[in-house]
């Protein structure tokens, strides 16, 4: 059992846990991941370690809300526990003094650029960081992205918040700027922003590195469910990735597998919403 | 006195095929006691008895066998258990016909005694009665061991070496016990219960069980090596295997691992009531010829699929799977295309699976597994409708943790090279097991080979 040492809200549907998980707390690295089962008859589902604090023992994760199994996780307050918890999973961030470097997090995806950005700042990195939500109130953690990084643009869809327009128009005034060197850019978020990210750095040959979030099962290499294409190649993103090069990533392919399930889900989360009478619209 | 010869085993009472294929229950149903004592007084008690060499665990089979013919079912029972500590489980998925089934004297000319039918009964009987004992343990010897991965190989070693008095922990990275057993054999050949059964023994003799701990990841080989004096590592050959062909990355394509997994451990029949889904399909086909292949299409049909189809490239004879694994699946109506082999699989529009391109084989020389080779023939290539492809063709080691212990030195298809005599690895005090050694095999020489690994760990910590 793994106990939630704290719980708390970060934006509509957007939570925050903190589990007593002292083995992962150990050993992980920005970049890495866990994968989670609630209870007996609950899925295992992956959710990125957005902080560690290893003396403390402690991991913390933070996820969106957007069916069954998040749904449940999210009803969970401190002192309650899930069943299981393993990792950390996945090849870490590569982080290095690479010069300057800009860190985009789309949506929930800010929670997971969160520890790349503060990783490449502590190795001597220029950060610049690019988060973009919908609106001003599903923007999260624009605190902790300002001191990770020495600049920060906040964008937003509709406007209400920060700059008005998606975290590629922010990234392609900074790559149009002749006097600003970009060394190297990393995205996490959803995978229609990922694949503009790619766009946008592709024609600068600009390294560009997105985490790439395929439906997995084990984790650890053994069932192949988190099959992606990169560079012409199949991969198992749980342990050749999450992170690859957005240059040879087939995006298409990622969006259609993702939605293998989509029947199931729908069913899985009308049954859940029945039995707990919650009226909050699925995003 | 010669004995009187009765040619034909006692059958076993089975599921009725037409109903089976509606649940995921046990099909073979088990011996009564009546059964099991007429089927023990067919053995010849042979004085070589031939069937001992062939069980790699060497039980004593034709005492285990009067035993039953008296009525003595729990001295028959302990008597399995001197060698083998998971008898429900051998009894049900040994390959008996290639083992000591194989060597019996009776099966010359009529049919061997059912050894795997008897020592299941026996198991199942000590069962029922609540007669199964915990082994005595040894006086603490205040020596430390890991054993890595809980699939049969490792639960062998942990149950023998805690007997002798080692304190033992054991590290498993899925959420629960049993390696293939609880995520690859379906509850239909093996219910879990009785792997939760013969498991539970472990725990009652002291082995500390540590689940969701990935060695390579949440910690290494030579970090443990700083906390126990000697290691096993049993962490089988979980890494499936894809042909490379076309459209292996639709939608409805698996591996048979992902599928398994998501069956047996995950229990996606129950879904929605359990959360891990399958999708349903109408036109499942599966690809290869072993275990793997024959339990995936035999839960493709159980789920609903109308056509279930095995494409395995050889014909019946070279198929590994268990002979009576095969005639289950013909029974339940599963579709066999054989010498018959996939190209190509195409997709639709949105990317989901709808048809597969098979090429039709010969057979020419025998190959170096000693199986004629499979050859193409030429512009035999058809089609056939399906909305599901599964993936069976085997699978090899795991490099989570290989590539992360170095000093541990590997064969060159990929595997621990070991001592076979001790299951000894190049590196001091580390020892390996079962199918991360020999490539997939079977659960009674996983076990074999952890009861050999086991011996050698003892010595090795005096
Ligand atoms: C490496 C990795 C890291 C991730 N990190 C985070 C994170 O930090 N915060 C966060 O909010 N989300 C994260 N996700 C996504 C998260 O796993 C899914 O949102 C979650 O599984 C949805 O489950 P559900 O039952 O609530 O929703 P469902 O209704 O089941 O699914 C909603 C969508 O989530 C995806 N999904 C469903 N099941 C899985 C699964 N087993 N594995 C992966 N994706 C699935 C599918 O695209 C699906 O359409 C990560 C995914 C991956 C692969
Ligand atoms: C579908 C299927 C059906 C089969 N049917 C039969 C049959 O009917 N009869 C028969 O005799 N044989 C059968 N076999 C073969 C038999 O199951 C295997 O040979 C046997 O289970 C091998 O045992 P093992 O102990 O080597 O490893 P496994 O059973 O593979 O167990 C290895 C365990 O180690 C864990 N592990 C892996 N890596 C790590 C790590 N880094 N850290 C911690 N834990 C780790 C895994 O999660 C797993 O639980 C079948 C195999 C399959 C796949
Ligand atoms: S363990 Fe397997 S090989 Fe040995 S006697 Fe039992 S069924 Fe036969
Ligand atoms: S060889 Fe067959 S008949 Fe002879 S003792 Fe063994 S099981 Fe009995
Ligand atoms: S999740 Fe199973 S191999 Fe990646």
């Amino acid at each position: 059992m793994f106990k939630i040492l704290k719980h708390a809200i970060l934006g509509p549907q957007v939570k925050q846990l903190v589990f007593e998980a002292p083995a992962v707390a150990r050993k992980r690295k920005p970049g890495q991941f866990v994968i989670l089962r609630i209870n007996e008859s609950g899925e295992r589902f992956p959710l990125t370690i957005a902080d560690a604090d290893p003396k403390a023992g402690t991991i913390t994760i933070i996820f969106q809300e957007v069916g069954k199994s998040t749904f449940q996780l999210g009803t969970l307050k401190a002192g309650d526990a899930v069943l299981d918890i393993v990792g950390p999973l996945g090849k870490p961030t590569e982080i290095e003094k690479f010069g300057h470097v800009i860190c985009m997090g789309g949506g929930v995806g800010v929670a997971e650029i969160y520890p790349v950005a503060m990783a490449l700042r502590e190795a001597g990195n220029e950060v610049t960081a690019i988060i973009g939500a919908r609106s001003k109130d599903l923007v999260i953690l624009e605190e902790q992205m300002r001191r990770a990084s020495h600049k920060l643009w906040v964008t937003t869809d509709d406007g209400s918040y920060g700059y008005h327009g998606l975290v590629t128009d922010p990234l392609k005034e900074i790559l149009n700027d002749t006097n600003k060197k970009v060394d190297r850019v990393f995205c996490i978020g959803p995978v229609p922003m990922m694949r503009a990210v790619a766009e946008a750095t592709r024609p600068y040959g600009i390294p560009t590195i997105v985490s790439l979030n395929p439906i997995m099962v084990d984790g650890t290499g053994m069932c192949g469910a988190c099959r992606v294409e990169v560079g012409g190649e199949t991969k198992f993103a749980c342990v050749d990735g999450p992170d690859f090069d957005a240059h040879q990533v087939n995006f298409d392919l990622l969006m259609k597998r993702l939605t293998i399930y989509k029947d199931q889900e729908k069913l899985s989360w009308e049954l859940w919403k029945q039995q707990h009478g919650k009226c909050t619209k699925k995003s | 006195m010669a004995k009187k010869i009765i040619p034909y085993a006692v059958p076993m009472p089975e599921q009725d095929p037409k109903e089976r294929i509606h649940n995921f229950n046990e099909v073979p149903l088990g011996y009564s006691p009546e059964m099991a004592i007429a089927e023990a007084n067919r053995c010849l008690q042979c004085k070589k008895a031939p069937c001992i060499a062939g069980c790699p665990v060497a039980i004593d089979i034709p005492a285990f066998i009067n035993l039953i013919a008296q009525g003595d079912f729990i001295a028959a029972y302990r008597k399995v258990m001197e060698k083998n500590v998971l008898p429900a489980i051998c009894g049900r998925v040994c390959p008996q016909e290639d083992q000591c089934q194989k060597m019996c004297v009776m099966g010359v000319k009529n049919e061997p005694i059912a050894i795997g039918r008897l020592e299941r009964f026996v198991a199942d009987y000590a069962m029922q009665v609540g007669k199964t004992e915990v082994p005595q343990r040894l006086r603490s010897t205040g020596k430390r061991v890991a054993v890595i991965g809980s699939g049969p190989s490792g639960l062998t070693v942990a149950g023998d070496l805690a007997k002798m008095g080692h304190s033992v922990t054991l590290f498993e990275a899925l959420h629960a016990t049993g390696g293939v057993l609880v995520y690859g054999i379906p509850e239909f050949r093996l219910p879990k219960d009785i792997l939760k059964k013969e498991t539970e023994v472990l725990a009652k003799l002291g082995v500390e069980i540590q689940t969701d701990y990935v060695i390579g990841i949440t910690e290494m080989v030579d970090e443990l090596l700083d906390r126990y004096q000697a290691i096993f590592i049993g962490t089988g050959a979980g890494l499936p295997y894809f042909m490379n062909i076309p459209g292996e990355n639709l939608n409805g394509v698996y591996s048979a691992n992902e599928f398994l997994t998501r069956n047996n451990l995950m229990r996606a029949y129950l879904f929605p009531q359990w959360d891990t889904p399958i999708k349903p399909s109408r036109n499942v086909a599966v690809i290869g010829g072993g275990n793997t292949a024959m339990d995936a299409v035999r839960i493709a049909k159980r789920l609903g699929a109308e056509n279930a189809y095995l494409i395995y490239r050889r014909s019946r004879a070279e198929m590994p799977a268990r002979d009576e694994e095969i005639h289950h699946a013909q029974e339940e109506g599963i579709i066999f295309h054989l010498l018959e082999n996939p190209i190509r699989i195409i997709g639709d529009e949105k990317g989901w699976v709808k048809e597969i391109e098979l090429i039709r084989m010969e057979l020419g020389e025998p190959d170096e597994s000693g199986r004629r080779r499979p050859i193409p023939i030429k512009g035999s290539e058809h089609t056939l409708k399906v909305d599901t492809v599964i993936m069976a063709i085997g699978q090899g080691p795991n490099p989570l943790l290989l590539s992360t212990t170095p000093g541990l030195k590997l064969n060159k298809r990929g595997y621990i090279q070991v001592d076979p005599q001790t299951g000894a690895t190049s590196k001091k005090g580390v020892f390996a097991g079962g199918d991360i050694v020999t490539g997939s095999a079977t659960v009674i020489l996983a076990m074999g080979a952890g009861r050999t690994a086991a011996k050698a760990m003892h010595e090795f910590l005096k």
